[in-house]
């Protein structure tokens, strides 16, 4: 993979960002984010085909069939292949598999892979009903006024149930703290301008169940987001139609893909297990283990949603990721780094193009292209992993990165 | 009759005004909220809203339909739970336009008086005027068989007189929102000399339900709260007046607004807020007052000039700030005007200069925004009037006036019983007014 580009993440946290003002559009975000990719690969004549990963346009913005705005980027994608796909929040690296399988497949040598999505067309509590279409529909009515943040409220309340009310509070502060640290680093993050001297405090403000979830106050939620992703995956052909180097790209060593029942609640709340069976699969088609990874991006919907992240991987037992992470093993100067530009509470949470962002992270840090947010990559740790989640640990795809030699 | 049966028809008079429509927007909601009790299904709430004017009740139902909308909105989470038994109802979307709904339907506009002869309790929101009020009210009264109560939103009448002229038998209290009644969390409760004391328990109870801030006062002329700010207003418009013998009187006029706002670290100086309340509104009201006063003249010839020039403050339908004694740009007073030339005077051409002749601004003084709201006000207001303490600036000295008056003002409520404790003063200018500290303190002692 090569040649990533990301628009900003807009929405409230922005200098940019003001609901009362006219705002870019699908189109635009679309247009920047393709364009920003077919500069660094010689064009689109140099594109086979093209997959578009998005969410729910057809609410949020009244608009299906986007595969057709492909050729709205440049004129030199008419008549080629191009598809969407959707998995809610995981559409971006569903459209990242999607564009790998047709590489491995020698169906496409070369494919722009791009996802997007812009939410801040309704307000947050019209929102929620949008982003409902992640679970069951039927389980709506069951659901809380804000029905994801519900659900991993319960988790995250499951889960001080069963390992104590302080720890893991403080571990998703800490969660916080770390995330708007890393986005401060990153000038497309939505909370790169966020300048609180009162981080820490702000995430351990108590829930209100009145307003918001039982168990999760707004600083453990990734936020509301416009904004899209896009890279290229490309073969070793590929690579040398568009004339870049393989030291600038990035290779993909495994990948995991895996879906649970969306009518079914989690066997167990405390527990990740697609996102555990997801990375599992990941880990051992790269033929590494966890050790060998040097940096992480997982799907930190909620703050609570990174920490059962850090046990699924199995850095932490059952229990354990609160310590791992008051510990400051995830921080950008820890064990492994995790969301290094931010991550969904950070850099934002523009649904389908997050995991399209996630991967774009990964071959900055591994290349050495992340500018202020760099960190170090050692020979013993080579390897980035990404952690895209769809629903409540439902459509989960995990890819294991290399640096390409 | 207990508190929901009270509720179930219910009448707003003068609903379309500034005052009305927000009580009727409280009352409405309180009493859907009822309505979607289970104890309460199928049962019929009915709330009159009745002005003059019918193109004034199209845009009072606009107003409510959004304002039930942003309250719907702002409470999704429990309106899911109110409306769990309705298996139609699954996107908050829903759940709020259903909610939206429910509160349009129990409300009637109208412009006959006729259909408040059925309630059992009525609001009365219309202008200050004394005789429309009685006749009104005894009308209504004659007509209505359900002996209703009557909840007066007078800022000045006397309840008692209010009582005794329309021949209600105590089944009055003044109930005194602030403007806007959605917004502020102050109520001045007034009995009159015959308030039946099951009247003041469902008041008591209705303002609990409201959230609201209650503050009793006595049945005098003005209550607290303009009893305290009409006095405020004619101290600030007397130094004014005193000042303009060495300066211009716009010049007078904004220094004096510039000490009762950053010295004194309120909200907004003295001017902007006559023009906040509207220099007639504030005219009428000392006249209403006035004749109740014994040793004490509430008038003031400067309001009577403006008035008489055309010049009256107030707000436009959407809240923003009609030019009055100042000239507003964007929310901010940037001219004050002159009676003698009917012109306003531009505050940039001779603000260097005022500020000059006020002196050098204390120190410590910090906008009232971030003293209010700093968690930690006490401390930073003892800084600030311990340093005011010891300057002897033109500045100082008036802020240091400005708050003994004030205070003094306060002291007098009190003493009179028109208030029933200092706290209660305190409360009024802190809730009502938004003070960041009660006018009865010790800063300058
Ligand atoms: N505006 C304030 O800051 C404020 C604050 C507290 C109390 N009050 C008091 O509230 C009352 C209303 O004040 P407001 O500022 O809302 O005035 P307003 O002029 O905005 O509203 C008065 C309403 O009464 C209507 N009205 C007049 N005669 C009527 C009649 N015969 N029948 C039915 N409706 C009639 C008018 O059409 C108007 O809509 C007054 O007693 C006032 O002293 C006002």
């Amino acid at each position: 993979m090569v040649a990533g580009y990301n628009t900003i993440s807009l929405g409230t946290g922005r200098k940019e960002f003001n609901p009362k003002k006219p705002r870019p559009g699908l189109e635009e975000y679309i247009r920047e984010a393709g364009q920003g990719v077919l500069k660094q690969i010689g064009g689109a004549k140099n594109v086979d085909e093209s997959v578009i990963g998005n969410f729910i346009a057809s609410r949020f913005n009244r608009q299906g069939n986007l595969a057709a705005f492909m050729p709205y980027i440049d004129p030199d994608l008419r008549y080629k292949p191009a598809v969407r796909v959707e998995g809610a929040c995981g559409s971006g690296a569903l459209a990242l598999a999607t564009g790998i399988r047709s590489v491995l497949a020698e169906t496409a040598d070369v494919v722009l892979v791009l996802g997007v999505e812009v939410q801040n067309t309704v307000k947050a509590i019209y929102g929620a009903d949008i982003l409902a279409a992640a679970g069951w529909a039927k389980d709506r009515k069951e659901g809380h006024a804000y029905y994801f943040p519900g659900k991993f409220s319960d988790r995250a309340k499951a889960y001080q149930e069963k390992y104590g009310k302080e720890k893991p509070r403080e571990a998703m502060a800490q969660w916080y703290v770390n995330a708007i640290e890393n986005a401060r680093l990153c000038p497309t993050a939505q909370e790169y301008h966020n300048s609180s001297e009162e981080l820490q405090s702000c995430g351990m403000m108590n829930p209100n169940p009145r307003g918001f979830v039982d168990s999760l106050n707004v600083y453990d939620c990734s936020k509301v987001s416009d904004g899209a992703s896009a890279i290229a995956v490309v073969s070793e052909e590929g690579l040398k139609r568009i004339g870049i180097p393989k030291s600038e790209a990035i290779e993909v060593i495994g990948m995991g893909q895996a879906e649970d029942d969306i009518t079914k609640p989690p066997d167990d709340p405390t527990i990740l297990a697609t996102t555990r069976e997801a990375v599992r699969k990941a880990l051992e088609s790269a033929g590494i283990t966890k050790e060998q990874l040097g940096t992480v991006e997982c799907h930190d919907c909620f703050s609570i949603a990174g920490i059962l992240a850090v046990e699924a991987i199995g850095f932490a037992p059952h229990g354990g990721g609160a310590e791992f992470v008051i510990q400051g093993n995830t921080k950008r100067t820890g064990k492994v780094p995790f969301n290094t530009t931010g991550g969904l509470v950070g850099w934002g949470h523009p649904t389908g193009a997050t995991g399209v962002h996630q991967a774009i992270t990964i071959w900055e840090q591994l290349t050495g292209k992340a500018g202020d947010s760099q960190i170090p990559i050692t020979a013993e740790r080579p390897y980035g992993l990404t952690i895209n989640m769809g629903g409540d640990d439902k459509s989960l795809v995990s890819i294991v990165f290399k640096k390409a030699e | 009759m207990n508190y929901t049966e009270r509720l179930s028809n219910v009448t707003v008079l003068g609903a379309a005004g500034k005052m009305g429509s927000g009580i009727l927007l409280l009352t409405a909601l309180e009493m859907v909220d009822l309505s979607l009790k289970p104890e309460n299904r199928g049962k019929v709430f009915v709330i009159n809203a009745i002005d003059v004017s019918s193109e004034a009740l199209a845009g009072l139902m606009r107003y409510i339909r959004a304002q039930a909308l942003k309250a719907a909105e702002k409470k999704t989470v429990q309106l899911r739970a109110v409306y769990a038994d309705r298996a139609d109802l699954i996107d908050n979307e829903e759940i709020i336009m259903q909610y939206v709904d429910d509160v349009m339907v129990t409300i009637r506009p109208s412009v006959n008086l006729e259909v408040a002869y059925n309630s059992t309790l009525i609001f009365e929101a219309i202008k200050e005027d004394p005789e429309l009020k009685v006749k009104l009210l005894s009308q209504l009264d004659k007509n209505n068989s359900h002996k209703p109560w009557y909840f007066t939103n007078t800022s000045s009448i006397p309840i008692t007189q209010l009582d005794e002229k329309a021949n209600l038998g105590g089944r009055i209290i003044g109930f005194h929102f602030y403007n806007p009644p959605a917004v502020q969390k102050l109520v001045e409760v007034i009995k009159s000399a015959h308030t039946l004391p099951e009247v003041e328990e469902f008041a008591l109870q209705y303002a609990k339900s409201l959230r609201k801030v209650v503050v009793p006062s006595a049945d005098f002329a003005g209550f607290v709260g303009n009893g305290h700010f009409m006095r405020d207003a004619l101290h600030g418009i007397g130094e004014a007046e005193k000042f303009a013998k060495d300066v211009s009187l716009p010049e007078a006029i904004y220094m004096i607004n510039k000490v009762s706002q950053d010295y004194l670290v309120r909200p907004m100086g003295i001017f902007q807020l006559i023009d906040y309340v509207g220099v007639d509104v504030c005219q009428y009201i000392m006249s209403v007052m006035n004749p109740f006063l014994k040793d004490e003249d509430l008038h003031s010839d400067f309001l009577d000039r403006l008035i008489g020039q055309g010049v009256l403050g107030g707000q436009f339908s959407d809240g923003s700030q009609k030019d009055g004694i100042l000239k507003y740009e964007k929310g901010r007073p940037v001219a004050v005007y002159n009676p003698d030339t009917k012109k306003y005077d531009l505050i940039s051409d001779f603000q260097a200069s005022c500020d000059e002749k006020l002196g050098a601004m204390p120190r410590s003084i910090q906008p009232w925004k971030s003293v209010a709201f700093s968690g930690k006000s006490e401390d930073m207001l003892k800084t600030i009037f311990d340093e005011i303490k010891t300057m002897d600036t033109v500045g100082a000295r008036l802020a240091k006036e400005y708050a003994r008056r004030s205070k003094e003002i306060g002291l007098q409520l009190v003493a009179d019983k028109v208030a029933f404790a200092e706290k209660d003063v305190n409360t009024v200018l802190l809730t009502g007014f938004f003070h960041a500290y009660g006018p009865i303190n010790n800063f300058l002692d």
